[in-house]
Formats: C-alpha cells, structure tokens, sequence
C-alpha cells in the first residue's frame, strides 16, 4: 500500500507540479491567516516551487523516508522557507500550518484528477506521514532560526554595552555599564586593544560608575584588562570608584597593585593629560 | 642551528622577531642578549614582537627573563608592538610581566627606553614600576 502512495505521489509531484504548487500555494495563505498574500512575496513563491522539485528527487530516491539522505536538499529548502516566516514574523503554529497545508493540496490535486489514479482512505496514511516529517523539519529549522535571532542580539547587546571612546589624542576612555563577567571582559579587552592600536593610545580610563557590585571575581577582570592594556604599551586608570566600591575593594583585601585609581573621571583625565605633558588652564577673560 | 638576529646600536640591542618562536630558538635569544649586554656594557634592550601572532608560556617567560637578566647586568628591557591578540593571550596565562617596559610600537620603545635611563641617571636609583606622579 504504502510502495502505491509512494509512486502516487511521485508521479503527481512529476507530472501534475504547476497544479500541486498553485494548491499549495493557496493553502498556505489560506492557513497562515489572513492579511498577508504571498503576492507580497516573491521570494515565498520561489522557494515553495524549489521545495516541491527537490521532494519530488527526494521521494524519487528515498520514498517516504523524511530522515534519509536523499532530502538533505528538502531539509535546506525548508530551512530557508521557516526562515521567511520568521522574517515576516509569522508565529509557530501559523509557519506549521502552512507546511501542513501541503496534505490538503496534494489530496485535493490527486482528487480532482478523478478516475482510478482517486485517492483512497488506505493510502492518506502514507502522504500523512510525509507531510507531517515535513512539518517536524520546519519546527526545528524555526526554532534555530528563532535562537539565532536571540544570538545575534545577545552579541549586540555585548557590543553595545561596550564602548570605547577617544577623549584626547591618546587617551581612550571605557565607560564600563552593567556587571563584569568573564565573557564580556574578553569584549571589553578585546574592543579596548583593538582600540589602543588603531588610536596610538598611551591612557585608557577605565570607568566603573556603571558597575553596581565589585566582588573579587569582577575585581580580577579588571585587573587582567589593565594587564592586558599594559603589555601594549598603554597605562590604565581606573575611575569613578564610588565610596561603597572602596570600601568593598579594601574589605575584601584586593590589591590593584599600581594601577592609577582616581574617584570621577574628571580626576582621571586629569592624571591622564599630566602623563601626557598637558596643561589645562583658564584662557583669559573674553571682555 | 637557527638564531634571530641581534642588531647593536650604541649602547643599545635591537631584536625583531619576525619567525614563529620555538623553544629552542627562544632559550638561544636569552643567551645571546645576555652575552652581548654583559660583554657590552649595553644599557637598553629593545624587543619588537610586532610579527608574532602566538606566543605559548614558555615563550612569555623567556621573554619577562631577559628582562630580569637584563636588569641585573643593569641593562634596561623594552618589550615592543605586542598584538593585542597575544596580550590577551599572555594575561590569560597568568603572564602579565612585571617589571617588563612595554610601548605600542618601536618608535615609542626607544623613547621609554632613553627616559627610562636618563631617569636612573638622575635620580641614582631606577624603580621598578613605571609611575612618577599620581
């Protein structure tokens, strides 16, 4: 029974594509809801007609069987089409249904042919199967696709969060924002080097207003920046170091060794011009 | 067997290492800069590691002893152009290298080296650390 289905479809797939696909096509607007038309998309279109001739190679070699090798081609097409539902911002269920929707297009195509090729109740099980290993695929792909998205802004976020700026000529500033773990020093040192190289920086004021605890875990990324910092060639400072965060440095017995520590970034700019042999003065009285 | 090239000029030593440093290499560089300081009477040491793009353990601490060794043969070390990817690196290994100068590019290593010196000229005692004023 099952072998039958099988060449059925196959021989739909093969034969009957442009009616299949325009089945399909209507279904799946019909089945992601209304107020989008697939009109509005071409490339929806393209991958719905690439997807149906990779299946139709995919039965051809490997029958029903979703996980064989012969529909590595379908699991990227249908990667790419539960990429587009994301993009749109269509839900799970809604990116589901429309793969789904591929059983009534095909049973309503094999129907409507009529005559002996009619599909019987017996056989629905085998295009059920397919459709619905299908569907599973889509469901994966999303989610990745889903989790990417979250990566991406994760990343972002960290950039973001990061800033290096340039205050003088050869002193950077790094206005440090949130708490310090080990995943986003490495970014902070990373953005901070890459930083002294491309500004010829001698300075970096490293500000930790933002930061709201300091506990010796944080107090160690800061001192291996600084260490970093320093085998490049560039002094740190460490600046707005408010009266609590010193005291919770002392109480917890770190010691920031000779790194510059200085409470407002005021006072650090300060240091940082000194070093550089600048003097800032009151220019005289305009009147 | 395979040496870098030590270059004197005046009462200083150049090294450019522009080869993948292995340990032997390494172990061969500190003889060599320790000979030549002390048979020279050289007075600073100029490292340039811009073309390195990886340095192992071994290779850090060789480095911070030809620092040590030099300053007992009263010889000042000047570690130049470390990429920031090797920084890192080193930090992570637990290697910042005290009491090793460091300077962004060769320029500025010769620059730290001349003050470095004529700092311990004038004041009779040379510090370890790098502050003067805070």
């Amino acid at each position: 029974m099952s072998g039958d289905v099988e060449s059925l479809v196959l021989e739909l797939l093969n034969g009957r594509r442009q009616a299949l696909l325009e089945a399909w096509i209507s279904s799946q607007e019909a089945a992601a809801g209304s107020g989008w038309s697939t009109a509005s998309d071409p490339d929806f279109v393209r991958q719905s007609t690439e997807l149906l001739d990779a299946l139709a190679a995919a039965v051809e070699a490997d029958g029903f069987t979703v996980t064989a090798p012969g529909y590595k081609e379908v699991h990227r097409l249908l990667a790419e089409l539960s990429g587009t539902h994301v993009r749109l911002g269509h839900t799970p269920s809604e990116t589901a249904a429309a793969v789904f929707s591929l059983k009534d297009a095909i049973v309503a195509t094999l129907g409507s042919d009529g005559g002996p090729d009619g599909v019987e109740d017996g056989q629905l099980g085998g295009v059920d199967r397919l459709v619905q290993g299908l569907g599973l695929i889509t469901f994966d792909a999303y989610v990745r696709g889903r989790e990417q998205v979250i990566r991406n802004q994760h990343e972002e976020l960290l950039e973001l969060s990061t800033p290096v700026v340039e205050l003088w000529e050869g002193i950077l500033a790094l206005p440090l924002i949130g708490t310090l773990d080990s995943q986003r020093t490495q970014m902070v040192m990373e953005n901070l080097l890459s930083s002294i190289v491309e500004h010829e920086a001698r300075i970096a004021i490293l500000d930790i207003t933002g930061v709201p605890t300091v506990d010796t875990l944080v107090a160690q990324h800061l001192l291996k920046t600084v260490a970093a910092a320093r085998l490049m060639g560039a002094e740190c400072i460490i600046s707005g170091i408010r009266p609590h965060i010193a005291q919770t440095i002392v109480s917890l017995g770190v010691e920031l060794g000779e790194v510059i520590t200085k409470p407002s970034m005021a006072g650090a700019l300060q240091v940082a011009l000194r070093r550089l042999g600048y003097t800032v003065r009151h220019a005289e009285p305009a009147s | 067997m395979e040496r870098i090239p030590v270059l004197e000029m005046g009462e200083f030593l150049m090294v450019t290492i522009q080869v993948d440093m292995h340990d032997r290499l390494a172990s061969a560089l500190l003889e060599d800069l320790t000979e030549a300081v002390s048979a020279r009477g050289i007075r600073g040491v100029l490292i340039d590691i811009s073309a390195l793009d990886v340095v192992d353990s071994f290779i850090g601490r060789t480095l911070s002893m030809i620092a040590s060794t030099a300053r007992v043969l009263d010889a000042e070390t000047v570690v130049t152009g470390m990429q920031p990817a090797v920084a890192i690196t080193l930090v992570e290994l637990g290697l910042s290298m005290p009491g090793v100068r460091t300077a962004l590019n060769a320029e500025r290593g010769m620059t730290e080296l001349r003050s470095a010196l004529s700092d311990g000229a004038q004041g009779g005692i040379r510090g370890g650390g790098r502050g003067h004023d805070t």
